[in-house]
């Protein structure tokens, strides 16, 4: 045969495996509003970037009439391409083959380009559509599945790991996209859970649609499973692509700085969107995009636990991570779900150079039996704990309020926060004027001929003598009262000076985080 | 995102500390459950099955650790003891017969 010959017969052999499960699961695909494995790959990485490996590989299974099967690629897509024209390793299950179902050499496949992306140092994108382990491989899809956790977990803080949920992902495959970094899901599409509506109705005869019980909105409001919520499958994709611009290729590097800009002024001014009354609302976005570059703010787990905000920005072109008590939802309170959100981000922006900005307004953590009974300790403790292990550049502003624990908490001075700036409408105290006033002066006030204005009296004392930023200035545990107009430039040349900051932890195996 | 959901205008007022905060709820904060302290004197079902065997009668006198019903749930059988002491005040079920989750199945006093 010719070379031309040759090369004929290796375009035929693509083409085969190229057209994954055929026309009609296509076509059956696509009537779902979904889009194949290959062309979502092509959506998300910068176009003619993608090189894919594998393609002909063929499953290994042997029972159950399996080996008369032929299932192209073995109903996963692996490769390597660029997005942002930056490195990415990628993978995307095929529903059209077999239902994306996870057999032997399926898995093989995936570990494969993993340990790619581990051995090249570049973030690790998964594309979850499957229908769950290939039952007539038995034991060897189980086994394929833990290949996969365990490498997420190796690779855990060394290269970012993306999980984009765009189909079924139940059972045990629940828990690759557990395992990484953040998770991407789409209205109507991804659907998440351990196990489904019909073992819940026939077990306790409880009725649930897929959709309530892990749909994307569910994993994107109540559970906490997912980061990002999409409306369409290009809309997601456009998110990836944003995120991956404020996150470095692993954990030796820095993101790739963008061009200085200044923020809208003109849109985010301070002195208009920020009530100093620290009992009034507000939204602390439009600090945060006071602050940043372009006001540009790309929000994690917005429909999550509102009631802290986090997100990436710019400062001076350099990607941060912002960490902002919300007064707007819930006045700000940590509890439950704000903390394990605030815990998982911070640790993120540490595995990953990022310095972090925190700004703080909160009256302290959210009294409840619910919250008490769900383990507020245990939860709470987390945001101490990756506060305190961070050792990125830390820069903390207070705002209003910073009460009682919830002032510890937010990377207070003494976990190690680098600089703490407090703005003139700072109240740093063991708790608010009104409930101190009530404890310390019990006695004054039942005893006066009028307690209610006695009261009212010891209330304004005490909010003249404590209730501002400067008894903690006093101690040092305030390193500066600044204007609010100048706390873009504080942390600009906070971050600059940071940029050789080396801190070292104690050596050891690894600590033992309130998991 | 396109998700800023409709601003529901829920401005409500969260007391912290003696503090009044005016400030919007979340989804979850709004669906919680109020706390019901466990009354053991109420013997609900924890799982949907069948009543197997019922072992007391109205007026029997137990003591804590006694079994009083068998329910079978999930191909298991679940005895279900009395975890104080008291007298069997009413039975709401017979053998065969099949409950739902969280039904009340016996009162004690």
């Amino acid at each position: 045969m010719t070379l031309r010959q040759k090369t004929l017969e290796l375009k035929r052999k693509m083409q085969g495996a190229l057209q994954g499960g055929g026309e009609k699961a296509i076509e059956k695909q696509k009537a779902t509003g979904k889009m194949t494995a290959r062309e979502r790959i092509l959506a998300v990485i910068d176009s003619g970037s993608f090189h894919e490996y594998d393609l002909f590989v063929e499953h290994a299974g042997k029972d159950f009439d399996m080996d008369k099967k032929y299932l192209p690629g073995d109903g996963v897509v692996t490769g390597t391409g660029t997005i942002n024209g930056y490195p990415v390793c990628i993978y995307a299950q095929d529903f059209t083959v077999a239902g994306g179902s996870l057999g032997f050499m399926h898995a093989k496949k995936i570990t494969k380009i993993m340990d790619h992306a581990m051995k090249l140092k570049v973030p690790l994108i998964g594309i979850n559509d499957s229908g769950g382990a290939r039952i007539q491989e038995g034991v060897n899809s189980l086994a394929g599945y833990g290949e996969i956790f365990f490498r997420n977990t190796l690779a855990s803080g060394v290269i970012p790991q993306i999980s984009v949920i765009l189909g079924p992902c139940a059972g045990g495959a629940v828990y690759s996209p557990a395992l990484t970094d953040f998770v991407f899901v789409v209205d109507k599409i991804s659907k998440m859970f351990i196990t489904g509506p019909e073992v819940i109705k026939t077990v306790l005869g409880e009725d649930i649609s897929m959709e309530d019980l892990g749909g994307a909105l569910v994993h994107s409001e109540i559970t906490g499973n997912a980061h990002f919520f999409a409306e369409s499958e290009h809309e997601c994709f456009e998110q990836i692509k944003k995120l991956m611009s404020f996150i470095p290729w692993n954990n030796t590097k820095k993101a790739e700085p963008f061009p200085i800009k200044n923020p809208k002024n003109k849109v985010y001014k301070i002195s208009d969107i920020f009530p100093t009354d620290s009992k009034k609302p507000y939204d602390v976005r439009h600090i945060i995009k006071a602050i940043c570059d372009d006001s540009d703010f790309f929000e994690v787990q917005e429909l999550f636990a509102a009631n802290i905000i986090i997100g990436f920005a710019r400062m001076n072109g350099q990607s941060v991570g912002f960490v902002a008590n919300q007064p707007k939802v819930l006045a700000g309170v940590l509890d439950v779900d704000s903390s394990d959100k605030a815990a998982r981000f911070i640790r993120f922006c540490d595995a990953f150079n990022i310095p972090l900005i925190t700004l703080v307004d909160l009256p302290g953590y959210l009294p409840g039996i619910d919250q008490e009974h769900a383990g507020v300790i245990r939860h709470g403790a987390k945001v101490l704990y990756a506060y305190s292990e961070a050792t990125v550049p830390k820069i903390t502003v207070i705002l209003r309020k910073a009460y009682g624990g919830g002032y510890i908490a937010m990377c207070s001075n003494h976990l190690r926060a680098d600089f703490v700036l407090a703005w003139p409408t700072a109240e740093i105290a063991v708790m608010g004027p009104e409930g101190a006033a009530n404890i310390i002066f019990r006695n004054e006030i039942q005893n006066s001929p009028n307690p209610e204005e006695a009261r009212k009296k010891k209330i304004e004392e005490y909010k003249e003598k404590f209730a501002n930023p400067y008894v903690a200035a006093a101690y040092g545990y305030v390193d500066a009262v600044i204007e609010p107009l100048k706390t873009r430039e504080f942390i600009l040349h906070a971050i600059e000076i940071s940029a050789q900051k080396k801190e070292d932890r104690p050596l050891k195996k690894h600590g033992i985080p309130p998991f | 995102m396109k998700n800023q959901r409709k601003e529901n205008n829920e401005l409500f007022s969260l007391t912290i500390l003696g503090e009044d905060y005016t400030t919007l709820p979340t989804k979850k904060y709004k669906n919680r459950k109020p706390y019901t302290p466990v009354d053991h004197k109420k013997i609900y079902s924890f799982i949907p099955g069948t009543i197997k065997e019922v072992f007391v009668i109205p007026g029997d006198g137990i003591k804590a650790g006694d079994k009083m019903l068998s329910l079978e749930a999930m191909k298991m059988d679940n005895e279900i003891v009395s975890v104080i002491d008291g007298n069997v005040k009413a039975i709401y079920v017979k053998p065969g017969q099949m409950v739902t989750k969280n039904e009340l199945l016996m009162e004690l006093d």
